[in-house]
């Protein structure tokens, strides 16, 4: 019998030398004749344990991790190939209390199959969803969604099914679907796991999309940073024409759907959906004034469809279960599941998909097993670079968009990038202000101008000049951001600046932190 | 054929092959620089005139996006991570070892022609961190020696 072996091919595992321990694997297996098949799965998230090797047995997967090329032979001494014992035994993949705590919807499949084959996609709930749209109507399709209680997950958390129904409802002769996979957010991992992990599902989840609002013709935006996401993506947009997923007659329905990918060119502006389109309209990224809306007057003028990659990639299970199915996990008007990305000093990074609800505390201790130096964690930003810095009194606040949102911080796009006590908070603001003068788009001036000049206000502060004078003015340029900025650049810099300055005052060389209002 | 009109041969023919496409300008650009390692100032006009547009704006499209450079890169681009993710694992000093050992700052080449420097704002390896690009390879929870092997193996590659 012919011996399965799994080595992921997720660019994070090969960062960590996934690509030379499948050549290993293979030249091994040759040098000892013994007969495997080995595939490479997306990653199950558990980054530690990267790369991790997974052999298929009678038992269920084993894995093994993390290996390394020098520990190859050994493996195959122990005879890992039929599940032998060795000192990187984990056990059965599945029963992995990371895994098993999670509620994977969004990420159901990833890690256990081949991307990009499309057979393994079917014999996995894959297309399901689809099937079922192409048996309802347009209306049903956004009454599924909208009951789903699905919100944007690149960040702002908008109602997707609201923004589904105005481009449903505005009449025009060219619709469009844009996936915004332009994840520039530090922190954030989880679109590129997707494309590059399961890319199917974000192919049925916009042509779903496409079927529900009328749009004929779909493009995923995608960073340059992503060369591995982009050839999944390629090859699997290849496969999902030729079986029939896309193009003029989608499953003989009669009703067509295109796909394309467009490269971004490193600019994170290009994350903010007007600013997304002007870019692939050929443009500089520029921001555009709201209103129109996107639904109503987006891509070349159509009415247009902006959602993030998670967002589309959880629209097949909600169309394949129903909404009610996806509306019981979460809290509130929190609803469904948050891939939640677990980055920076932490031991146990990776993927952690949950309803919304468990607190940050549990997050980054019960997963993430503290920091990876050791130290004590004395600062979180949750949200990628515009969102708060939490200090360790906020880590007990539950994971949902309100609670975030009552303690003056966002859950954005679920990233989560701890900091040990070794970090200097006033050169995180610095920070924020350098990366907002780098990326700001320039169209207008509290963003192009404040951003600059924050970054020298900063540099005083730092040097300790003049403190009485350079904080009122840092926050008083905050708040011109907060309220001047066209939109979310400029007007969240503050967020992370004025939340490291009021949770960390002594780093700002304020020794109280009344005095630091 | 000579190195220009070779050049200017190659940039052709991507206009003619993707300025039919909506929004043709950035796919072009990413076929220019994927052929020649960078957008040379003397293909804005042909670009300029394949899609109906003034030479300003293709420069402006060119100039506002990091990605796109108007010099020859040296022989391997370096990206590295500047973002907070790799900030809290050392990133600040990594970044230090990394310009010391290569004797340039961001957006400069070595001297001998081997490495460019940019700067890049996450790669999406947060989970380890910190991340280098070197060419399409990507690097995880790289330290000044991990660093120093992966320039070492790259240069005896080369």
């Amino acid at each position: 019998m012919s011996i399965t072996i799994y080595v992921p091919c997720d660019s994070s595992a090969i960062s960590l030398g996934a690509d030379r321990v499948a050549a290993a694997i293979a030249k091994e297996a040759e040098k000892r004749s013994i007969d495997i098949q080995l595939i490479r799965n997306g990653s199950r998230g558990l980054f530690w344990l990267e790369p991790l090797v997974e052999v298929v047995t009678q038992e269920g997967r084993l894995a093994y991790g993390p290996v390394q090329v020098s520990d190859v032979s050994s493996l195959f001494d122990a005879n890992f190939h039929q599940g032998g014992m060795h000192s990187l035994s984990l056990g059965l993949i599945e029963e992995l209390d990371y895994l098993k705590k999670q509620q994977r919807l969004t990420f159901a499949r990833i890690g256990k199959t081949d991307p990009v084959s499309l057979d393994d996609y079917l014999n996995n709930d894959g297309y399901r969803g689809l099937n079922n749209a192409l048996n309802l109507s347009q209306a049903d399709i956004v009454k599924a969604v909208t009951d789903s209680g699905l919100r944007g997950r690149g960040g702002a958390a908008f109602p997707t099914g609201i923004k589904w129904n105005t481009v449903l409802n505005t009449v025009s002769d060219q619709k469009y679907i844009i996936c915004n996979a332009d994840e520039g957010d530090s922190g954030t991992f989880s679109d590129r796991m997707v494309m590059e992990g399961d890319p199917f599902v974000l192919i049925e989840g916009m042509t779903i999309a496409g079927l529900a609002v009328g749009a004929t013709q779909g493009y995923i935006y995608l960073r340059v940073e992503y060369p591995h996401a982009h050839r999944a993506l390629n090859t699997a947009i290849e496969k999902a024409y030729q079986a029939g997923f896309l193009g003029d007659d989608i499953r003989s329905s009669g009703k067509a759907f295109h796909l394309e990918v467009r490269l971004g060119a490193g600019a994170y502006i290009c994350g903010e959906e007007t600013s997304l389109m002007e870019s692939l309209e050929g443009k500089r990224g520029l921001v555009r004034f709201k209103p129109p809306l996107p639904a109503i007057s987006g891509l070349f003028g159509k009415p247009t469809v902006v959602n993030n990659v998670i967002s589309l990639a959880s629209v097949p299970i909600i169309l394949d279960k129903g909404g009610d199915y996806y509306r019981d996990f979460g809290m509130g008007r929190s609803r469904g599941t948050l891939p939640l990305q677990l980055a920076g000093n932490i031991k146990h990074t990776g993927l952690v998909e949950l309803a919304f609800g468990l607190t940050l505390r549990e997050l980054l201790y019960d997963f993430g097993g503290g920091s990876a130096s050791g130290r004590p964690i004395r600062a979180v930003q949750v949200g990628g670079p515009l969102g708060a810095y939490l200090p360790e009194s906020q880590f007990d606040t539950p994971l949902d968009y309100e609670a975030f949102a009552a303690i003056w911080a966002v859950l954005g796009h679920g990233g989560v990038v701890a900091f040990d006590d070794t970090v200097d908070m006033a050169e995180m603001a610095r920070y924020s202000m350098e990366f907002c003068a780098i990326e700001s788009c320039g169209k207008c001036t509290p963003c192009r101008i404040g951003s600059t000049r924050g970054k020298e206000v900063m540099d005083e502060i730092i040097k300790g000049r003049d403190l009485n004078k350079n904080i009122p003015l840092l926050r008083d340029l905050c708040n011109t951001l907060l309220n001047g900025s066209l939109c979310a650049l400029g007007g969240m810099t503050p967020y992370p600046v004025l939340s490291a300055l009021n949770h960390f005052p002594e780093d700002f060389g304020i020794n109280d932190k009344a005095n630091a209002a | 054929m000579t190195e220009s009109s070779s050049t200017q041969a190659t940039v052709q023919e991507i206009i003619s092959n993707l300025k039919n496409k909506p929004g043709a300008l950035l796919p072009i650009l990413h076929g220019v620089q994927n052929a020649l390692g960078y957008v040379p100032p003397e293909s804005v006009p042909a670009i300029a005139k394949g899609l109906n547009l003034s030479r300003a704006e293709v420069h402006g499209v060119i100039s506002f996006y990091h990605y796109f450079r108007d010099t020859p890169p040296g022989k391997h681009t370096i990206h590295l991570c500047r973002a907070e993710s790799c900030l809290s694992m050392g990133g600040k000093q990594l970044e230090n070892h990394v310009k010391a050992r290569l004797g340039i700052d961001f957006h400069e080449t070595t001297a001998d022609g081997k490495f460019t420097l940019e700067p890049v704002y996450c790669l999406g390896n947060c989970a380890c961190s910190p991340a280098m690009q070197i060419g399409e390879d990507i690097y995880g929870r790289v330290s000044a020696n991990s660093f120093d092997a992966a320039i070492n193996e790259t240069e005896e590659l080369a």
